[in-house]
């Protein structure tokens, strides 16, 4: 079989979970599709996984409460051991990549990490990823039995639902217990569409001058528009924004149709996360900003003049 | 406890990377050490001035004869000896960790400090693999360290905000901008580093191998259309990128 950990929260699944499933059929490893719901009262997520796959594995366990590195590995491992899995897929997010290695460990089997395609001859699974900070596009090739990748959000088209709802079946795990305790958390999530999932993204940086402007012109812009919110490295640094919103090689990668960058000058740390973005647009003051050198569209002038402007406009 | 921390070469930041054929071409490249593993080495030597019980912090770093360099810079920033395992091939984390798991055994390290993703390949999995070779638990991402007793503690970033945690030693933890500010070498250091041992060791001493083949490598750029609007009249500006973004790219409403 084909396995992959489903990404759900709040009883609905991810985006990325729909991606994997298209991940997997493009895959051309043999065996059915088969979702692993992991976590504590997931029925729900599990009931809509049964839309998109053949099988769905249910692990509905006080043990799954809260996601950590070694358990989900341990659950992964298990399933895919018993399951036979030829190829096991994990989502791209933080924590995926952060358990996949793991379990590529268990298995003893290579380990194809951020694939945006998947595809196999015989033995041989192909996947392009992303190199040197997105710059370079990278074919791998791995061989064996099994092989453990990781999917990179945003790099499979959404799988639409199959018509006819797959088999769901309980399964019982032998969970390690967990090593990190977790004695403060820090949830930052905002009431807007969320950065993976946005169609279109306003993204501010320190050009744009202040935490009031921050709140005045990107999320105005973004609020007037149905976007969701970015932040640039320095603006996280500066207190002004949750790091949950950061964009770039130490935040979130992202790609929507359109990517809206106010007062941002475009580092090399921030494309990375961006770059690939359908069409790019940027307000910054300064013309030589390398962001305009991605931009398909550009304004050069004063974000604190332009976006009042725009976000009038677009009333 | 002893420290283990990875040091990596890789392009400079601001480099132009080039393919020639399939592969890669770092030909005439400025390569530095990799700003995630400076965290890591910066956070070593701070743990120590913090009054950690820390006696010996060793870099690790595997690649080619330059790597040396990056190796000469940990060292004069203050890490006390280093290893080298010289080799020209790529080696992927999940391999490559069979390697780093063998050393920090022989080194008797209770601490790994790793970046939490490489500049060049962009991967995020050497930790992880580490960890999990050594049955440790992992913290990445981390943004702030300190070493209580036979524990860790500290913050990292999750997928949604960040984590208060506590682990037991010994540990894999990931750094990352923002956990510290790395220290310059001095000319000093840098001199003493000098006389510091940096052993150079053979791959085929760890019987590693890398289990994934990069095939192909190319730089695919989007043609932008690059078209910049004026903004000197700042409403006429804001009605024609609104305009275009409607009625061409017809990605807004």
């Amino acid at each position: 079989m084909i396995l992959i950990v489903a990404e759900h929260s709040g009883g609905k699944l991810a985006k990325s979970t729909l991606e994997m499933v298209s991940a997997a059929r493009e895959s051309g490893r043999e065996g059915p599709v088969t979702l692993l719901v992991l976590g504590q009262g997931v029925a729900d997520a599990a009931n809509e996984a049964a839309q998109y796959a053949e099988q769905v594995l249910v692990a509905d366990l006080p043990g799954l409460a809260g996601y950590t590195a070694e358990v989900w590995a341990a659950a992964a491992t298990q399933i895919a051991q018993e399951g036979e899995a030829n190829l096991v897929i994990i989502g791209g997010s933080r924590s995926g990549r952060e358990y996949a290695p793991r379990v590529a460990v268990k298995l003893d089997a290579p380990y194809l990490e951020d694939a945006i395609s998947l595809s196999s001859q015989g033995q041989s699974v192909q996947a392009q990823r992303y190199t040197y900070l997105a710059r370079v596009t990278e074919t791998v090739e791995a061989q064996g039995p099994v092989v453990v990748v990781t999917a990179k959000p945003g790099s499979f088209n959404p799988a639409q639902p199959s018509g006819t709802a797959g088999e769901q079946y309980d399964v019982e795990l032998d969970l390690p217990a967990p090593r990190v305790e977790i004695t403060g958390k820090s949830v930052e999530k905002s009431s807007r569409v969320a950065l993976t999932e946005a169609d279109v993204i306003v993204t501010g940086g320190r050009g744009v001058g202040s935490s009031e402007n921050f709140t005045s012109y990107v999320e105005g812009l973004a609020d007037r528009i149905g976007a969701g919110v970015g932040a640039t490295r320095a603006v996280v640094d500066a207190g002004w924004r949750p790091y949950a919103e950061q964009v770039g090689q130490t935040g979130k990668t992202v790609q929507p149709k359109a990517y809206i960058a106010l007062g941002v000058s475009g580092a090399v740390q921030h494309l990375s996360g961006m770059g690939k973005s359908r069409n790019i647009i940027a307000i910054n003051k300064d013309p030589e900003a390398p962001i305009f050198k991605v931009a398909d569209y550009g304004i050069v002038g004063d974000v604190n003049q332009i976006v009042p402007a725009l976000i009038e406009a677009a009333k | 406890m002893n420290i283990l921390t990875l040091v990596r070469q890789v392009p400079d930041a601001e480099a132009r990377v080039k393919v020639a054929g399939q592969a890669v071409d770092l030909d005439g490249t400025t390569m530095v050490i990799d700003g995630m593993d400076e965290y890591g080495v910066e956070e070593a030597l701070r743990l120590r001035e913090g009054g950690a019980p820390v006696e010996q912090i060793i870099a690790l770093a595997v690649g080619p004869q330059r790597t040396e360099d990056a190796l000469r810079t940990a060292l004069a920033m203050g890490v006390d000896r280093a290893i080298h395992v010289e080799t020209d091939e790529k080696i992927d984390a999940v391999s490559l960790s069979r390697l780093v798991a063998q050393v920090a055994q022989a080194e008797n390290a209770s601490l790994i400090l790793v970046g939490g993703q490489e500049a060049d390949w962009d991967s995020q999995a050497l930790g992880a693999a580490t960890a999990e070779r050594l049955g440790w638990p992992q913290l990445t991402w981390t943004n702030e360290l300190k070493v209580e007793g036979d524990s860790l503690t500290g913050r990292h970033d999750v997928d949604e905000g960040n984590e208060s945690f506590r682990a037991p030693l010994p540990a894999v933890v990931t750094t990352q901008q923002g956990l510290n500010e790395p220290r310059y070498p001095t000319l000093p250091n840098i001199m003493k580093a000098k006389r510091k041992e940096l052993r150079k060791d053979s791959l085929d001493q760890y019987g590693v191998q890398a289990q994934v083949r990069t095939v192909n490598a190319e730089i695919q750029t989007r043609a932008r259309l690059n078209k910049l609007i004026d903004g000197k009249d700042p409403q006429a500006a804001a009605q024609e990128l609104l305009n275009l973004l409607r009625n061409e790219a017809k990605v807004i409403a």
